[in-house]
């Protein structure tokens, strides 16, 4: 029977923008959970109550607050529980923070799009706000004095003029019968304490002394361990398998036949299951599997890259246009037409992608580093045809993301592993499987047209992406006659002020599974889209910041972030000889930033990137070193792309195995980089972890045909060699 | 199988494994010190680095066979009981770890670094530490929390920074 006041809960709910979520009180509502949760959950509620579902109080005093979106490196950990805290008026150092596992009451829980903090600043405020209103009622009650003579500080009510006070812990239970504050006053962000400041994240003393819990570092009860043979070529269907060797491996003890289910497809593997890993892995070397490649051994990148350009003839799907480019572009006294090649790359979190799972009876379990509790949970039940609420899910603090952990293959892999051996299976990737099985982010080729006027502006434009989709390589049900605007991300959205744009989609088959990557297609696209634009101010014979400036007479974003950019980089100031600098800025989806990078050339050839200036735009900043690393990682993750190794095929196969030919930033390659944060507050809220990556290889590219007079149209590139 | 004896972080462990496992398996799932990080397995990322008798190395291309019980080995957990190294309060004073995975070892070859040089130039440290990958890019806050580093244990006198 629901109580009225449920029913209150449940419009609070619906107004906070939890729409659909089920908002449950005290321990009188469990019976709709299944039991695993239930009794978890009576473990963490006994003498407590949820003033929402994201706080716990308990009447020892304890408090605990979940965090919502999976902590990846980007500080969510942080953010998303202290955003409640400061409306709670709680110290960061006065509750534990819990991590939700994909009930639906806590709305989406999929850390990805630089959304985490954007798109539940509003609501956490309000959560956070409602349940301090609530406690200060319950003091002013328990004391028979208005509410307006109260106020919250540090996990306790003070009654302004007698100096009384409580604790949260002797309020909650009279708070949690309250109702619901359907519009809570929030805080003035004058007061904050937290917002904004400088503050220390929870999660580093953890990291500091190995004591943080990744999906990795997880053990359940009988448990065994597996190592899978994936077939190298996408696609390949299991011939035959010679096991007579693995079986002989002291410490293995079974080989299963499994699936790994990645969007629409579903890879055939097979899985040594042993008593430790090393068993599991020794296992597997010995393991003979023939393979039917389906065709698939044919496919080289060489090949694939022809196609593309083959491709960019066709005309494609037009994603935007505006006044008339042809007519402009034909009748133009000054025309450029150039075309941008860009590779596919892989993810390569430093964690390895592995899981544990178990299947007993008709229920599963999950213990995993993933992006997404949620997602990881409707994946499985997808793949498997079984109930969601089935499905109970573990999630860790995940070593690494970069889009990577979105896509759940590892957990229907090991579902499936589990569902074989009937007990807990943990699957761990060798880093040459974590390299060679995708999914990756997808190269993208542009051929771009631009035209000047006789003075020099820039007058029209032209943008057409060829490439595979990551859309296509992952659903059933693309649909190839619409422009796909997740390769065409943003190059309709720069605000330059050009009167004539037409951009356009051609899409390219592969079998080959293609994923989101942090800052997915702005990564390649940016690069080819603000060369360009550089190529155009060079031609016009204008300074390439101010042929930029030029185009944006209007009071944008995109304006105040680049003048921003031009004043802290000082670029007008001459710079020592042999350095040069580049600009470009990117805004998309995510958010907005803008880089300059400047280089100097090497006495033994090549350049060498000095220092990067970036300026990236927010509104409101929740934790501004957190933003400050997250600008960082970005331009370490993007030198790494422009100028690292690619994933390339032969034959069917990656080329590419491990960190020796598929190599990573190290330390000595890091430039300075130094960060600014426009962050006027307001309404306003912008991604953080993504956007620091699409300017920089331009910016890159930009400074070096600055610096040496060479215009690169093609990532990679070596430092050494341009 | 064979049974070996090792001693990590002062304690003493005997363990029953294949004479090739190596000493990262054995740390992480026969003693359970989950600290110590598997990232390549083949010595190029630095995630799994412990200290052998003081020596960073791969404990991931380390057969548990070629260390013996006299070898003292030593993990992120044992290089202090409180969180209290002068590489830990740089790595918190300077926000350092995002994801956090590779840090483990990125503080282990600090660590390391500062015992034999105690004042290191940035050369220095891009020497030392060009062996640990961090793919989340904390290079430039591991550079400033080793210099820092550095400072707590000049200012404390000892090779702990205590």
């Amino acid at each position: 029977m629901r109580t009225s006041t449920e029913l209150n809960r449940r419009n609070f709910l619906k107004a906070s923008g939890l729409s659909g979520a089920a908002f449950i009180l005290g321990l009188s509502a469990r019976a709709s959970e299944s039991s695993e949760q239930a009794i978890e959950n009576l473990s963490l509620l006994e003498d407590s109550f949820e003033l929402t579902p994201f706080v716990i109080i308990k009447k020892s005093g304890k408090i605990t607050i979940m965090n919502s979106k999976p902590e990846i490196g980007q500080g969510t950990w942080q953010a998303i529980p202290m955003i409640i805290a400061e409306e709670l008026e709680l110290g960061l150092d006065q509750y534990e923070i819990k991590q939700t596992s994909g009930d639906k009451k806590f709305g989406g829980q999929t850390a990805g799009g630089s959304s985490s903090v954007r798109t539940s600043y509003a609501t956490l405020r309000k959560t956070g706000a409602a349940a301090r209103e609530m406690l200060v009622q319950a003091a002013a009650q328990t004391w028979s004095v208005p509410v307006d003579e109260c106020y919250a500080e540090r996990a306790n009510v003070f009654h302004k003029a007698s100096g009384k006070k409580l604790a949260y812990s002797a309020l909650v239970e009279t708070a949690s019968k309250l109702e619901v504050p359907k519009e809570p006053k929030l805080k003035d962000s004058k007061d904050f304490k937290l917002i904004g400041k400088q503050t220390q994240r929870q999660d580093i003393p953890l990291k500091v002394k190995g004591q943080a819990t990744f999906g990795m570092d997880v053990e359940v009860p009988n448990m065994v361990y597996a190592s899978v043979e994936r077939c190298s070529v996408f696609g390949g269907k299991i011939q035959q398998i010679d096991d007579s060797q693995t079986l002989k491996v002291k410490g293995v003890l079974q080989v299963v036949r499994a699936e790994r289910v990645l969007g629409k497809n579903r890879y055939e593997v097979v899985a040594v299951i042993a008593s430790n890993y090393w068993a599991a892995l020794k296992g597997r070397k010995a393991l003979k599997v023939t393979w039917d490649y389906q065709g698939n051994d044919q496919f080289s990148s060489k090949q694939f890259e022809q196609q593309l350009r083959d491709l960019s003839k066709n005309e494609g799907v037009v994603d935007h246009n505006q006044g008339d480019f042809d007519k402009n572009y034909a009748e133009a006294p000054v025309k450029l037409e150039v075309f941008y090649e860009t590779p596919m790359v892989s993810h390569s979190p430093m964690e390895p992608m592995n899981c544990i799972a178990s299947w007993s009876g008709d229920k599963v379990e999950v213990w995993a580093s993933s992006q997404g509790p949620d997602l990881l949970r409707n994946r499985v039940a997808d793949a498997f045809a079984i109930p969601a609420d089935n499905i109970k899910v573990n999630i860790f603090f995940n070593g690494g993301g970069f889009g990577r952990r979105l896509y759940q293959d590892f957990a229907t892999e090991s579902v499936s592993i589990a569902k074989a051996v009937g007990k807990p299976v943990k699957v761990i990737w060798t880093r040459e499987d974590d390299t060679t099985q995708g999914p990756f982010r997808p190269m993208t080729f542009s051929a771009l047209k631009g035209a000047l006027t006789a003075d020099g502006k820039a007058l029209a434009f032209e943008h057409k992406v060829i490439s595979p989709s990551i859309n296509a390589t992952q659903n059933k049900n693309y649909d190839k006659t619409k422009s796909d605007n997740t390769m065409t991300e943003g190059i309709s959205e720069q605000q330059y002020e050009i009167p004539h744009i037409k951009n356009y989609y051609v899409h390219a088959e592969t079998h080959i599974p293609m994923a989101a990557w942090r800052a997915v297609t702005s990564t390649t696209l940016s690069f080819a889209h603000e060369c360009f634009i550089d190529e155009m101010a060079y031609k016009a014979n204008k300074d390439p910041f101010d042929f930029r400036l030029d185009m944006l007479q209007k009071d944008t974003d995109t304006k105040r972030v680049m003048l921003k950019l031009k004043e802290v980089s000082q670029w007008s100031k001459p710079l020592p000889k042999g350095w040069a600098r580049g600009v470009a800025q990117w805004e998309f989806f995510a958010g907005l930033a803008a880089q300059v990078v400047e280089v100097s050339k090497k006495p033994s050839g090549g350049v060498k990137i000095e220092k990067v200036y970036a300026v990236i735009d927010l509104g409101t900043v929740v934790n501004p070193d957190t933003v400050k690393a997250q600008v960082e990682g970005a331009v370490t993750m993007a030198i790494g792309a422009a100028t690292k190794d690619a994933i390339t095929f032969e034959k069917g196969q990656v080329q590419q195995s491990n960190f020796h030919d598929n190599r990573m930033v190290r330390i000595e390659e890091m430039p300075i980089v130094e960060v600014h944060i426009l962050a006027e507050g307001g309404p306003k809220i912008k991604g953080v972890g993504e956007p620091g990556l699409p300017p920089f290889a331009p910016a890159l590219a930009n400074a070096i045909f600055a610096a040496t007079g060479k215009r690169i149209r093609r990532m990679p590139f070596d430092l050494d060699k341009v | 199988m064979a049974k070996y004896n090792l001693t990590v972080n002062g304690k003493k462990y005997t363990v029953d494994a294949d004479p090739d496992t190596p000493l990262l398996w054995v740390i992480r799932d026969y003693v359970g010190l989950k600290g110590t990080k598997f990232g390549c397995g083949m010595a190029l990322c630095g995630a799994c680095t412990v200290h052998l008798d003081g020596q960073p190395i791969r404990s991931c291309s380390t057969p548990v066979s070629t260390v013996k019980a006299t070898n003292k080995i030593t993990t992120i957990e044992g290089i202090s009981n409180n969180t209290d190294h002068a590489v830990q309060k740089a790595w918190i004073e300077a926000q350092v770890p995002q994801c956090g995975y590779c840090q483990s070892g990125q503080i282990m070859s600090a660590v390391a670094l500062l015992k034999t040089n105690p004042n290191p130039s940035d050369s220095d440290i891009d020497e030392a530490m060009s062996g640990n990958i961090c793919r989340c890019g904390t290079y430039p806050r591991i550079r400033k929390a080793i210099h820092h580093a550095a400072e707590l244990m000049k200012d404390s006198g000892n090779s702990t920074g205590k």
